[in-house]
């Protein structure tokens, strides 16, 4: 790849051992993430997006395990930390925000104490220093009066507010690299576009990479550089964002396209991918996709397709664009025009 | 918070208006005239009768009870039928010594509890936690006066450890107190552990996680003080449990306590007394509770002032 | 479009709810979640209520259902007020007016099959004969796409989209006139969620079936609807049919609202009106028209006279909006008074 990456995630695989089955809820993920850049994971509910996310922090819990891979951060691969290496990574090389604003932050501690405590752990500032830079921090992320914030308890702020006092959190140390798992999925639209807004602004200020975890096709188009399309555990599809949307290669993601309801464009009908995502202990053992592909042929069913480059930074997970492939030569697996809209 | 405080105060007070009220009654539910009672089967008529003018049982009910609550309120409990004596002079060295003897155990209860959930909770399914959980177990299911002789058996008769009666310094308190707060101890490290696994999943504990806290820092800081408004409601009934149901222990240790004091007064039907008790018990269990919940507030600040 | 038959009339609807405090815990004060609010919804068609947490489009949705009684206003359904029903009246008339949750397993009972859950919703509102019921719901359940053999298993049994699936079975069993879809289709991945809306269509061209949509995904809303109604801490504040809203939103909101969308085309870049600060709580809605705290365009006018809903001549009939200067706006007369092009206010 022609650019500097912060981030290179080769072949993670992280998985979850219940009543002695292995679920592989990540299952040989690779994806970089430029300097500078925002990359985007986007994926339905138990493609593995979310697990990916807190794998790069080693914050799987019990009975997850990672079980394979590497996860280089500048060179260095972060599996191969202990405990103590990686905590001096967390919150202050690379930090999280989280989906659940209201739930992220500990109840019983003041804003202050909260945003207080990674700069104590990483920075070594007292209280009297911490307080200041936490008001400093507040005003960063556009909150008003900042100062009479640091005394107030998370109940005492709204969703909104509570999830910039993340992002604050998350920026105290000046992190390299923002992880940020569906940062806005719970918010109102208008308190969205605010926060997507100042992450843009913040990583243009800060020269900070973004992983943006979400399910908002919507919110990749505005904020991604990058996107990664994930799909039962595995990337199907890697290129840049003008790429991904004007020329989807993977069926997964056309489907996706097609079935957006959509508030810019008039739509007659939507095109639903058909059936559902199977269950983790039924996995195809052919191409993950197979059983709800339109263009699923016997090879599709019998063998998995690997994740190949086809063009300068575009990489797809499908038998159609390899040699192999034994269906309909002249497929068209996207038709712009086959999505019925009416552009104003 | 001032407010709430004023306002739980002032709904303490229909509470134990009723309280007061069922109590008064006790004397005057039980079936026979408490002046025959008093006096014993064989008196004359013209004693019972001097005993009723005396406590002034002829006056309507209404007038009775104003007496007795004035009565309370200054502090004047009553006379005791047994001993002739003012019923708080009675009451007050026995409560003490129940008051110090909940007190410890309730202290020990949280102690042992604390940390016994804790280390259960933080290794879920280890060793530990299933030995923890089983000898939790087993001191839920034991009879505390049971537990008593036995550790008299053991720690008194044959090592010669403590003393095996009384209430006089400090070693003869650590059997009744181990006796008496095993059995909280044991409710309270159950409690603990599933309100602590309970916090553990939460997601401010992720975040905490992601800014790098140490292990111990976020067991410690994040969890526990969250986890602690359950086990608090908890110890708080459990306190209250234990100044009510000591007896059996006092018994047990031959403590002078108000347990015991209690059923020997009902035993002789000296009402003024058992009145007194159960009206102290009854403040106190009100009390406590009110300071559970006023900790509430303390562990958490965002539990609603209105509710 | 052919003479429309009024279904569902909402006037003066208001739901308040007490919040108690003091030392004496009296009712201190209200949340006026819906505070005034009057609409119609006609036969066969689909209007869909949309806005923020906190603006009284579950409320709303609610109050008509009963699931609240609301303080006052009237619910005409049918020409019948259902607020001065009785129980039993009302438990008859529910066999027209359905309901489906965000969460269908919440809603679903877990102990019951799928065949227990929809005879027990005919078995109450005794519409279809006894010994024509096993048809009924074999004929339900191919119509929402699950298979015959999967009639008798429990919902822990299905994925969150057949479970959506169960759910509209159940609204559908009685053949209801009115179905209110509170944020039905929310929690569903997209490619699932996109087959749920293609059916709920399906049934309105089959059975003239009528919608009440309550959603926060403006995609979603623009897709499905014929109306829409916006809705600013429990008032209206805009009405009108779905293209002249989209195209042609008036109120403030309305427009800070469509351009906070984000647009799934990179390459299309909107002009995004950010809005200053929070929704202000509706125990202690602002004065004036309630969204003039929040407004670029706010005068002191606006905080103390509140608009009506009005339609000027310019705009398309039965487009109705509550701004006191919506025209002048239209018009480039009235500038902002309040920059929202930052964040970081």
């Amino acid at each position: 790849m022609s650019q500097e990456t912060i981030l290179e995630v080769n072949d993670l695989r992280t998985s979850f051992f219940v009543e002695g089955n292995e679920v592989k809820a990540v299952d040989g993920v690779t994806f970089d993430v430029p300097k500078g850049k925002t990359l985007g994971i986007v994926g339905e509910s138990g493609s593995g997006k979310s697990i990916s996310a807190l794998s790069i922090l080693q914050l799987i819990d019990s009975p997850g395990k990672i079980v394979g891979g590497e996860i280089n951060f500048k060179g260095d691969n972060l599996l191969k930390y202990n405990d103590n290496q990686m905590r001096k990574i967390r919150g202050n090389q690379i930090s999280m925000i989280f989906q659940e604003p209201m739930t992220s932050l500990n109840p019983v501690y003041t804003v202050g104490q909260q945003l207080r405590e990674a700069l104590k752990i990483h920075r070594g500032l007292g209280k009297e220093a911490g307080t200041e830079k936490a008001v400093e921090l507040l005003e960063l992320v556009g909150i008003p009066s900042p100062r009479s914030r640091v005394t107030q308890y998370p109940f005492e702020l709204s969703g909104g507010m509570r999830q910039r006092v993340m992002i604050a959190m998350a920026l105290a140390c000046d992190p390299e690299l923002l992880v940020a798992d569906e940062p806005t999925t719970a918010l109102d639209v208008t308190i969205q576009a605010q926060i997507l807004e100042l992450l843009k602004e913040l990583q243009d200020e800060f020269d900070m990479s973004i992983i943006m975890i979400t399910h908002d096709l919507g919110v990749v188009a505005e904020t991604c550089d990058y996107v990664a399309v994930m799909y039962c555990g595995k990337v199907v599809e890697y290129a840049d964002v003008n790429t991904l949307f004007k020329n989807p290669r993977h069926p997964y993601t056309v489907g996706l396209l097609n079935s957006l309801p959509r508030s810019d464009v008039d739509q007659e009908e939507l095109e639903p991918i058909h059936g559902t995502v199977p269950a983790p202990h039924e996995m195809p053992v052919g191409c993950r996709f197979a059983p709800r592909c339109p263009f699923a042929t016997d090879l599709c069913h019998e063998k998995l397709p690997d994740l190949e480059d086809i063009g300068d930074e575009e990489q797809v997970r499908c038998w159609i664009y390899t040699d192999e492939w034994d269906g309909d030569p002249e497929v068209k697996v996207y038709e712009p025009e086959a999505r019925t809209t009416k552009d104003q | 918070m001032t407010v709430y405080i004023i306002r739980r105060v002032l709904q303490l007070i229909p509470v134990l208006l009723g309280v007061s009220i069922l109590v008064f009654s006790l004397m005057h539910l039980t079936p026979g005239n408490p002046a025959q009672l008093m006096a014993g089967e064989s008196a004359p008529p013209d004693t019972i009768e001097q005993i009723e003018e005396s406590l002034g049982l002829n006056d309507p009910l209404p007038v009775q009870y104003w007496d007795y609550i004035s009565g309370v309120v200054q502090g004047d409990l009553g006379t005791s039928m047994r001993y002739n004596t003012p019923v708080a002079d009675e009451v007050w060295p026995k409560f003490k010594v129940t008051l110090e003897l909940s007190i410890y155990s309730t202290i020990l209860s949280i102690f042992m509890g604390l940390l016994a959930g804790i280390i259960s909770a933080v290794r879920q399914y280890s060793i530990s936690d299933i030995t923890i959980m089983i000898i939790a177990l087993f001191g839920l299911s034991m009879p505390n006066f049971w537990l008593g002789l036995m550790l008299i058996q053991w720690f008194a008769v044959n090592l010669g450890w403590f003393p095996p009666t009384g209430w006089e310094g400090p070693s003869s308190i650590v059997l009744p107190v181990i006796s008496l707060g095993t059995a909280g101890a044991a409710i309270i490290a159950r409690m603990t552990r599933s309100s602590m696994l309970d916090v553990i999943s939460q997601d401010y504990i992720r975040t905490a996680r992601a800014k790098g806290v140490k292990k111990r820092v976020i067991i410690y800081k994040h969890a526990l003080k969250n986890a602690l408004i359950p086990v608090v409601t908890v110890a708080g009934l459990q306190f209250g449990a234990l100044l009510a149901g000591a007896v059996l222990t006092e018994s047990v240790f031959a403590i002078n306590g108000m347990g015991r004091l209690l059923v020997d007064s009902i035993i002789q039907r000296d009402f003024p007394v058992v009145q007194a008790c159960i009206l102290i018990i009854a403040v106190v269990f009100v009390v406590v509770n009110l300071i559970v919940d006023i900790s509430y507030k303390f562990l958490n600040k965002r539990i609603d002032l209105n509710d | 479009m052919s003479q429309k038959q009024e279904l569902l009339k909402i006037n003066n609807l208001k739901q308040y709810f007490p919040i108690k405090g003091g030392i004496l815990g009296r009712t201190v004060n209200h949340v006026k979640a819906v505070d005034d609010i009057s609409f119609n919804i006609y036969e066969g068609e689909t209007v869909s209520l949309v806005g923020e947490s906190g603006c009284g489009k579950s409320t709303t949705g609610r109050a008509i259902l009963r699931l609240d009684d609301p303080t006052d206003g009237t619910v005409e359904f049918d020409g019948q007020d259902l607020l001065s029903m009785s129980k039993k009246e009302m438990r008859d008339m529910r066999k027209d007016l359905q309901i489906i949750f965000q969460d269908p397993y919440a809603s679903l009972n877990p102990r019951m099959t799928v065949r227990q859950t929809l005879n027990e919703a005919m078995e109450i509102q005794k519409v279809i004969p006894q010994d024509e019921r096993n048809e009924k719901i074999a004929e339900l359940m191919e119509t929402v796409g699950l298979q015959p053999h999967q009639v008798d298993r429990f919902p822990h049994e299905f994925s969150g989209g057949q479970r959506q699936r169960i759910g509209i079975a159940r609204a559908l069993s009685v053949n209801p006139k009115l179905i209110v879809c509170d944020e039905a289709v929310s929690a569903l991945d997209v490619s699932i969620q996109a087959q749920v809306l293609n059916l709920l269509k399906k049934f309105q061209n089959e059975m003239n079936l009528t919608y009440l949509f309550i959603a926060h995904d403006l995609g979603v809303v623009r897709h499905i609807s014929d109306r829409i109604i916006v809705m600013y801490l429990g008032k209206i504040v805009e009405m009108g049919d779905t293209k002249s809203i989209f195209e042609n939103p008036q109120h403030p909101y309305t427009k800070a609202l469509l351009s906070a969308i984000p647009v799934p085309d990179p390459e299309k870049k909107t002009d995004r009106i950010f809005l200053q600060g929070d929704v202000p709580s509706p125990m202690d809605p602002p004065k004036g028209c309630r969204f003039h705290t929040r407004c670029p365009f706010a005068t002191e006018k606006c905080a103390e006279e509140t608009p009506e809903l009005r339609n000027e001549d310019y705009m398309q009939d039965g487009h109705v909006a509550a701004c006191h200067y919506m025209k002048d706006i239209e018009a480039g007369v009235h500038q902002p008074t309040k920059d929202t092009s930052a964040v970081r206010g």
